[in-house]
């Protein structure tokens, strides 16, 4: 039980190349956060930094009340969980599950009970004495995360644990995650590329890119309030429209009712926001008329891709099957509390 | 594998041929006239050879001095396979290590396995020639009575470390392509679990390398049984006092110095027998403990 704290921590690689770019960052103790971004963006090398596996160019990383920059990672007391499991190929379950525990003298019957326990929560027991080659995906996941959970350590890192299970496991897995870390109640830091699992998932989740954080906050938080465009097309499948606005506006329009700042700036609207009306309509604050370029039907509910005159895309949902074809001409409108308004920057105004 | 069928009937015994006349002039044809040879005897003027069915093999296996020369076939393969296996995985673990430069080091310690066995043997015999080695002045100034000529067990030593100093490169590229092999997740989820130093090596990385290990000693078990007359017949002659006469150093010996053709095949059927079990019960029993990923 421990909370994790960074404090403007840094990488750089070869002496000019900053993967990450002072992250500062407190996960109190028994929080499940996930850091999530595209790949690239520092999202495991910040993880890796936590677990002691690459070390940091500046700053300091804390868990519990210990300084750990030049800890070991085994001295760390954290339990990873990696992509492709990392288990031991040579080693039977059991095995696999009481190295760590060996390797730190804990007494001989301790080791039976914490894996027992294990055994039994994650329902790996009938496979103890298999190796890992003759398990399936989802049963070698479970003994990942059984290695993790017999350490009982101060922290559990996640780095995409589920990416190498196929679509319907990785769904049950993440609810089982979520129930495992909940009852156990340690902190924990998760690593996502997927947008679904890092909402999901998180009590906090943290938006990462470019070695930096873009917006830290729950996951609701930041689908209702991206602080940047990036945060805004990240989160929410599908992504967010982003109509930029120039001096003459390209078959849209917006009302008075919406605060606009100086300059350039960008509007940004959900699909699930926006609905069909009539040409005539007058009760919405931003209006636009597109011809329907393609429409997704993915069963309660199509998503109608629209473009406007000059190729732009919006896309926006309509409950059921779309009445509409393809290169009707439709009116859509959304109301100013559902507008996301974004300066030049790219930052939120409104 | 897809079976192919060729449409052609021709063409897929012209493909093959050049293989199968290669093993069949080299390996069946020599094999099958030492087979022939075996049970012959020559008369002491070798005129004429008669057939005397098994006393070559009965005259050879109770021959004490035939018993040595496999005790010391045993040796000298168990010591070369283990002296240069070991070797060359410290120095692989280390070249593991190194970031810059990796090339520059691997060609370097490749070069050795360049060598033939006869240059090689020379040029340990001429570090370690009791008259003007280097070495061994050194060792004698050292208080070391170094005389390789007259010591068998010296002799024994010095052909070891010659056999196994070229089998070394060898050994070390397979090994540094056996650790690359190794995930790297699977050394830090080691290291995260408490495991470090000798320690790790010795629960996860050894045990990973089985099957390059495995490999390995059956590679070098052959290589020290056969490949190392070169060595021995340049360093020692199979001496002093046949201390390092091994089985094909003592085939070449009967049958080409002593021109005993017929205890020369003998023994030389009596090696193939031996080597074709040996690598019969490797595969069976060792390779059974090895882990496959």
């Amino acid at each position: 039980m421990a909370q994790i704290t960074l404090n403007n921590v840094r990488k750089v690689y070869g002496g000019n190349i900053e993967a990450i770019k002072g992250v500062s960052l407190q996960i109190d103790d028994g929080e499940l956060v996930v850091l999530v971004g595209p790949s690239g963006c520092g999202k495991s090398t910040l993880l890796r930094m936590i677990a002691g596996l690459e070390s940091i160019s500046s700053g300091e990383i804390a868990i519990g009340d210990r300084t750990v920059n030049d800890l070991e990672p085994a001295e760390r007391d954290i339990a990873m969980v990696f992509q492709n499991y990392a288990l031991y190929p040579h080693m039977t379950v059991h095995q696999n599950l009481a190295y760590g525990l060996k390797n730190r003298n804990t007494p001989k019957d301790e080791i039976e009970r914490r894996i027992a326990k294990a055994a039994k929560t994650l329902e790996i027991e009938p496979y103890l004495q298999r190796k890992p080659r003759q398990l399936s995906g989802g049963q070698r996941q479970r003994v990942a995360m059984g290695r993790a959970i017999v350490r009982e350590p101060a922290a559990f890192l996640f780095d995409e644990p589920l990416s190498n299970l196929d679509a319907k496991l990785r769904g049950q897995m993440r609810i089982e995650i979520k129930r495992l870390q909940r009852s156990l109640g340690t902190t924990s830091v998760y690593v996502t590329h997927d947008q679904m699992e890092a909402m999901t998932l998180a009590d906090k989740l943290v938006v990462v890119n470019g070695g930096q954080i873009e917006q830290v906050g729950s996951p609701i938080e930041l689908y209702e309030k991206p602080a940047t465009t990036f945060v805004a097309t990240f989160i929410g499948s599908p992504s967010m429209n982003l109509l930029k606005h120039a001096e003459t506006l390209e078959g849209w329009s917006i009302s008075a009712n919406v605060p606009k700042p100086k300059g350039a700036f960008t509007i940004g609207i959900r699909p699930e926001d926006l609905a069909v009306c009539e040409p005539t309509a007058t009760d919405f604050d931003f209006t636009a008329k597109v011809r329907i370029d393609s429409i997704e039907l993915v069963g309660a509910e199509s998503y109608v891709h629209g473009k406007f005159a000059n190729g732009q895309d919006l896309v926006f949902r309509v409950p059921g099957r779309s009445v509409r074809q393809i290169d009707d001409h439709v009116m859509v409108g959304a109301k100013a509390k559902d507008l996301h308004v974004f300066d030049d920057r790219g930052r939120r105004v409104a | 594998m897809q079976p192919v069928v060729f449409p052609n009937k021709i063409l897929p015994y012209l493909l093959l041929a050049p293989q199968i006349v290669l093993t069949v002039v080299f390996f069946f044809w020599p094999a099958s006239q030492a087979l022939y040879q075996s049970v012959l005897r020559e008369d002491p003027f070798g005129l004429k050879s008669g057939f005397v069915g098994l006393a070559n093999f009965r005259a050879v296996l109770s021959n004490p001095d035939y018993l040595h020369s496999l005790k010391v076939t045993v040796v000298f393969s168990l010591s070369t396979a283990l002296l240069s296996m070991a070797v060359a995985l410290l120095l692989a673990t280390a070249a593991d290590r190194v970031v810059r430069g990796k090339n520059i080091y691997r060609t370097l310690l490749i070069w050795p396995y360049a060598v033939a066995p006869a240059v090689a043997g020379m040029l340990w015999l001429f570090m370690f020639n009791p008259a003007m080695g280097t070495f061994a002045y050194m060792l004698r100034r050292n208080g070391v009575a170094w005389d390789p000529l007259l010591n068998g067990d010296q002799a024994m030593a010095l052909v070891i470390v010659a056999a196994a100093w070229k089998q070394i490169s060898y050994n070390f590229l397979f090994f540094v392509a056996g650790l690359q092999a190794i995930p790297k997740s699977l050394i830090e989820a080691a290291s995260i679990d408490g495991a470090r130093g000798a320690r790790r090596f010795w629960t996860i990385v050894f045990p990973l390398l089985a099957p390059t290990t495995f490999f390995l000693l059956v590679v070098n078990t052959v290589y020290a049984f056969f490949d190392t007359f070169g060595i021995i017949h340049a360093v020692t002659g199979g001496g002093p006092a046949k201390a390092t006469e091994t089985l094909v150093y003592k085939v070449y010996n009967d049958g080409f110095v002593n021109l005993n053709l017929g205890s020369s095949a003998a023994q030389s059927v009596i090696l193939m027998v031996i080597v074709v079990a040996l690598t019969a019960f490797q595969f069976r029993f060792v390779e059974k403990r090895v882990h496959y990923s």
